[in-house]
């Protein structure tokens, strides 16, 4: 029977109060708990303390503020999903959204939950990426930004460290940007088999627009930082069109490092990388607004 | 090695002592013998322990007991109120939504939660709020159409949920 | 014709009403195993290998046992003490209860732990230390039989291969004469993989040993409870009327709960031990691992045919993987189920197969799954061959199958391996399903998604069921006949009370055998009560798997209530002073013939049997009565199902669109739940044409053990299901009722599959295994399918 080992908890009443709890090595944080608590009953999660952070209201916010989408890492990912506000900057995350999971799990689980669980299936690790995001952590002697594409240092693993909680994912809103995630799943609610997430600032007349700057997200495909940083370069300055998307797509798949499972062979993941690549890229141009 | 947590579960407020590792689904079928709701899987793919956790689904094997403290928890021994059926069970009753009976507290729950926010929701929005639930029997196409019928046997007497939203 | 239905009838007897236990189960207060909670009550784990197949050297248990909480720890060796470290399985041949010299399948169970909670059960799981010695393990079962194979079994004195059986069925010279002058051959190999009925509740027990009374109550997820009671006693040594074997609600069964595990038997001995109820529960990943899987079928097909689409013969050989242990539950002069009616819908010349067993590292099992004892596989061959010589001939699918179906006239129908088909009219039935799907305009429209590059795909799909298992002298399990019983008891005041061998784990038995017996006796529905799954209070009958429920306890009910019907008729007669051969029977009530006001009430005769009314010769008093059907010949249900698909070819992901599915089950007792019944069964199609899968690498790890593995369709892969029905009654049934409850479930997969192979028609794409994951359809463009049995790894 799955149940978890025994475990000490405490709940947090203070942001303060959680982070001197979390100063203790083997403590950890729970809110949705959807990812660490089936680590528990495995067994393959052994905390001997848990800090219950869902009390942290404060950090539950969504917001656009001084030119920058603001999610509180206790933001859920049906909270994510229902703003409209993230709706219309960044569509990249309610195409995420509705990809992770379940409706149900949805509910509980959190975005900050997700990151932190530095799962190299999760969705909106690679969706942040490619939007360029940072992350907002919080100590005890106060906070630090780290970009996300540097949060994670490898599976399961980030930089945040004792006595530490990420806070809130900043990313910058800038104009003239579209977005798009495209994900393919043996199954509505599975992990990626692969997806690629797309964010492209455009330019130029709208009749023959240029790529200014473009951010490309890979997950579950063995990204580098979950992003196609060579791909991404290519696209700098090109025409924003089905020629440089697929040519996008193809460097994007030579650039990751996909294993075979029972999702699929690793030839299969390459070439969804490459499609699922050029499709992101393409709807996110079709979301452009040049003249906004 | 145990905390005290105190629940309220479908109005009445239950205190126990319990070890915090302790699973919410294990609290309420074996502490407090609410046996209404099921457990199914370990990972949180099949839905059988769905009850609302402050007003809205949760899937109770991976939450702990520990995380309800001090809040409320509805369960499908709570939606019969005043001996009367809630609209969602009597459309299970009239549309065949349930065989084997496992997989249907949970059906239940959301699906209440579903008329709540969305009193007239289409065969596309219920598919998509089941869709982190496992029903083996019914291929879901009763359970569509209990929740319709539901939906459309509402009326006045729709009650309020419990916790606050 | 989507089976929305009208609205049910208050009636007595037949049509669609609502199903008396939904009551309960709305509330949350059905009893399902696990809710089952009595004072003392301790609780079991299971410890499992993590190796397929290794040598147990020491099972160290000191520490679990030294555990506060921890009551006992009982292992292969304490078990051998009381003579129950194997037991027989329905195949004939011995599974370890608790392995004592090896372990030959991952997730086998080595230990058991009784403690006072589950936490604490989970916790000295930890705590025993087993010394294994790994052993090259055969996951492979193409490998099985290679000379210097691992040898699996060598428990059995004097075995050197992993070879279990042999079987054949048909005519292989015939066969070969066919196919030797046939105009055209199509030849496939082609696999029907493993997968999992994964009930949402798993397998587990509650075991009460009374040391007192010496008798043993075993509340248990079984489908068929008198079954378990007999081979309880012959395990325990416990005399059988002191075994109460208790069913109570099953959360789904699908054949996952025929066997015995060893879990039942180590949650007795536990009982035994400390002499306290010992309650032990699967969780999902010990179910899925370690419980009777299904299928596993390595086929190669052939079809001989003339060139203007005439079927003449069909050929197959098989590799059976059964797994650690022989454990397939079907009857037992029926070693590969009832595989050898893969003749399947058409009159052949010839038919031939040949299937050979296999033990391997895996988990032991092999039917189950809503197979109708391999049926399944049988129909997705034949299936599956037919679009392949309709691919061949550039035939259209269905119109190759219209000129091959058995027409009307020819029933009762004895196919080329033996089976008598007993009715049906195959060619309405199909061309019902191609009206409701639009057939023509279909193919006009994949026509022209197809010049836009678009892949649709139409499968068509006609299957012939055989259940209702069956006559004795055919038929039996262990060496039980397969014939079941039933009582009758109609109180003074008019209620009934029917008791039932038959174990529903969601089929609605309490709704509908009472409709049989208020059709019969015209009473209302609501005023019979049926008993079931309960060996105290319930006839020895086998129990229900197979679809066998309507077909033999739904007959059995039927003649007992007949049987009652005959002595109330004698009861009336005295009451109404007329000799029995005057009186006619209008549904519900005896009259006077010519005098039709002159008449007594079931109600009123039941009263006057227990009253001091004098009753006639031969007639004893009350109506009770009882009766054990054994059936003269199976009952053949029918269908023809029709799957729309639409293919990504960059992707590789298929969306079903729709499905049609004609039915014909003969007379349909609540139309309401044999479309229920259906709808679930389509769902399994899905599941098993598309996602579900149990795979093993070439360690023998198994790769599907959890449900973010095994994956079930949800909500939103299944389309919203448009069906139909023809009716030809089963002229052998007492009701012209036939089973229906797999019919769906063998059905479906080759439909989804050949809508899937005919979307890919413009890549030249054959065939591709089961499940046709996003990948398996890619990789089926590219013209490299995957092998499914096997881990997907690097090239």
């Amino acid at each position: 029977m799955q149940v978890p080992s025994h475990v000490e908890y405490e709940r947090a009443a203070s942001l303060q109060h959680a982070l001197s709890l979390l100063t203790r090595p083997d403590a950890r944080a729970v809110a949705g708990g959807h990812s660490l608590i089936p680590m528990m009953k495995l067994r393959l999660a052994q905390p001997e303390l848990l800090v219950d952070i869902n009390g942290l209201t404060e950090l539950s916010f969504i917001a656009l503020d001084d030119g920058q989408l603001r999610i509180g890492a206790l933001a859920r990912h049906a909270d994510l999903l229902d703003s409209a506000v993230a709706g219309r900057c960044y569509p990249i995350f309610h195409d995420a959204e509705r990809v992770v999971a379940d409706p149900i799990v949805r509910l509980w689980g959190t975005i900050g939950g997700s990151l932190c669980q530095a799962d190299p299936s999760e969705d909106l690790s690679a969706a942040f990426a490619a939007a360029r995001a940072t992350a907002v952590i919080r100590g005890q002697d106060g906070e630090r930004t780290v970009p996300v594409r540097q949060f994670h240092l490898g599976p399961y693993e980030t930089v945040i460290g004792p006595g530490e909680l990420l806070a809130e994912v900043r990313v910058p809103v800038l104009p003239a940007t579209g977005s798009a995630y495209e994900k393919v799943s043996r199954r509505v609610g599975d992990w990626s088999i692969a997806a690629a997430g797309a964010v492209l600032r455009l330019g130029g007349a709208a009749e023959r627009p240029v790529i200014v700057s473009a951010g490309i997200g890979l997950t579950a495909v063995g990204a580098e930082h979950f992003v196609a940083a060579e791909a991404e370069e290519f696209l700098r300055g090109r025409a924003a069109d089905e020629e440089s998307f697929a040519a996008a797509g193809a460097i994007a798949a030579r650039g990751c490092h996909p294993a075979a499972d029972q999702r699929g062979p690793e030839d299969y993941k390459r070439h969804l990388v490459a499609e699922l690549t050029t499709r992101a890229l393409r709807r996110a141009a079709a979301r452009v607004r040049l003249d906004a | 090695m145990t905390i005290r947590v105190a629940v309220t579960v479908n109005g009445t407020e239950y205190v126990r002592e319990v070890e915090p590792r302790l699973l919410l689904i294990h609290f309420i079928r074996d502490d407090l013998g609410l046996t209404g709701s099921h457990w199914g899987c370990d990972t949180s793919n099949c839905g059988s322990c769905v009850m609302w956790l402050d007003g809205r689904p949760v899937k109770s094997c991976t939450l702990l007991a520990a995380m309800a403290d001090g809040r409320a928890v509805r369960t499908v021994e709570g939606l019969e109120r005043n001996g009367k059926l809630d609209p969602v069970q009597q459309g299970f009753i009239e549309c065949h939504g349930l065989q084997c009976g496992f997989c249907t507290s949970g059906m239940l729950m959301t699906a209440r939660w579903l008329l709540d926010h969305h009193p007239d929701p289409d065969e596309a929005q219920i598919r998509e709020v089941i869709s982190g639930q496992v029903c083996r029997c019914t291929g879901y196409e009763n359970i569509v159409r209990s929740v319709r019928w539901a939906a459309e046997h509402e009326g006045a007497s729709r009650m309020a949920e419990d916790g606050p939203a | 014709m989507t089976g929305a239905g009208g609205p049910p009838t208050a009636e007595p007897g037949f049509g669609r009403r609502h199903r008396k236990e939904d009551q309960r189960f709305i509330r949350g207060r059905g009893l399902y195993v696990d809710d089952v909670r009595l004072p003392g009550m301790l609780y079991g784990a299971v410890l499992r290998s993590p190796y397929p197949h290794a040598r147990i050297i020491a099972v160290d248990t000191i520490a679990a046992q030294a555990h506060p909480k921890v009551k006992a720890v009982i292992t292969g060796e304490t078990l051998a003490g009381l003579n129950l470290a194997w037991m027989p399985t329905l195949s004939g041949d011995t599974q370890a209860v608790l392995a004592t010299d090896k372990v030959r399948f991952q997730g086998q169970e080595v230990a058991f732990v009784v403690a006072e909670d589950r936490y604490s059960a989970r916790d000295a799981l930890e705590l025993i230390v087993v010394d294994y010695e790994p052993l090259p393990a055969v996951a492979d079962a193409r490998r099985a039989l290679d000379p210097g194979a691992p040898l699996i079994r060598d428990d059995q004195p004097g075995r050197t291969t992993n070879h279990i059986f042999d079987w054949e069925a048909g005519d292989a010279r015939r066969a070969d004469e066919v196919f030797r002058d046939a105009e055209v051959t199509v030849a496939q190999d082609m696999l029907y993989p493993r997968v999992h009925p994964a009930p949402l509740e798993t397998c587990g027990a509650v075991a009460d040993f009374d040391r007192v009374a010496g008798k043993l109550t075993i509340w248990a997820t079984t489908q068929a409870p008198h079954a378990h009671r007999t081979l309880y006693a012959m395990v325990t040594g416990v005399p059988e009327h002191k075994i109460r074997v208790i069913s109570p609600d099953i959360g789904g069964g699908f054949g996952n709960k025929v066997p015995i595990y060893p879990g039942y038997v180590c949650a007795i001995a536990g009982s035994m031990i400390t002499g306290q109820p010992v309650k032990w529960m699967e969780d999902r990943s010990e179910n899925l691992m370690s419980t009777s899987f299904a299928r596993d079928f390595h086929m190669r097909g052939e079809l001989a045919a003339s060139r203007d689409g005439r079927i003449r013969a069909v050929r197959v050989t098989v590799l059976a993987d059964h797994g650690a242990f022989n454990g397939t539950a079907q009857p037992s002069k029926f070693p590969a189920g009832f595989f050898s009616v893969f003749t399947g819908s058409y009159d052949l010349e010839a038919a031939y197969c040949q299937v050979t067993g296999v033990y391997t590292n895996k988990a032991p099992g092999g039917v189950a799954y809503s197979c109708s004892f391999r049926i399944t596989e049988a129909v997705y061959l034949v299936e599956r061959m037919v679009d392949l010589l309709a691919l061949e001939l550039d035939l259209d699918p269905a119109e190759l199958r219209l000129r091959n179906l058995l027409r009307p006239e020819q029933f009762p129908y004895t196919c080329q391996t033996g089976w008598v088909y007993d009715s049906g009219d195959y060619p309405r039935t199909l061309r019902l399903a191609m009206d409701l799907a639009g057939y023509e305009g279909l193919r006009k429209e994949q026509q022209a998604e197809r010049e836009r590059g678009h892949l649709m795909g139409i499968g068509v799909s006609f299957f012939t069921e055989a259940v209702g298992a069956g006559p004795r002298k055919h038929m039996d399990i262990l060496g039980f006949g397969m014939a079941d019983g039933v009582e009758l008891r109609v109180h003074p005041t008019g209620t009934a009370v029917l008791r039932i061998s038959v174990q529903t784990q969601g089929q609605g038995h309490e709704t509908t055998f009472a409709q049989i017996v208020a059709e019969e006796l015209g009473i209302p529905a609501d005023d019979v009560e049926v008993v079931h799954g309960d060996t105290d209070q319930t006839p020895f009958g086998l129990g229900t798997y197979g679809s066998r429920s309507t077909p033999v306890s739904g007959a059995a009910t039927a003649i007992v209530a007949r049987k009652v019907r005959e002595r109330a008729r004698a009861v009336a007669s005295a009451m109404l002073e007329v000799d029995p051969a005057d009186l006619d029977w209008e549904r519900g009530r005896w009259y006077v013939r010519g005098d039709p006001d002159q008449g007594r009430t079931i109600a009123e005769i039941a009263l006057a049997a227990h009253s001091d009314l004098e009753l006639p010769d031969g007639v004893e008093g009350q109506l009770d009565a009882t009766c054990v059907y054994n059936p003269p010949n199976l009952t053949y249900p029918c269908g023809a199902y029709i799957c729309v698909v639409d293919v990504d070819p960059g992707t590789g992901k298929v969306r079903v669109r729709r499905f049609i599915a004609v039915d014909d089950c003969g007379v349909r007792i609540n139309p309401m739940i044999v479309e229920g019944q259906v709808h679930g069964g389509l769902a399994d199609g899905i599941g098993m044409a598309l996602m579900e899968l149990i795979a093993f690498d070439g360690d023998g790890n198994c790769l599907g053990g959890s449900f973010m593995d095994y994956l079930l369709p949800t909500s939103l892969e299944c389309p919203s299901w448009e069906l139909g029905e023809t009716v030809t009654p089963s002229p052998h049934h007492p009701i012209g009722a036939k089973g229906v409850g797999e019919s769906a479930t063998v059905g479906s997969p080759p439909a989804v599959v050949n809508a899937v192979i005919d979307a890919l028609r413009p890549y030249g794409v054959r065939h591709a295994d089961m499940p046709l994951t996003p990948a398996q359809v890619w990789r089926a463009i590219q013209g490299r399918p995957l092998r499914t049995d096997l881990a997907i790894g690097p090239e």
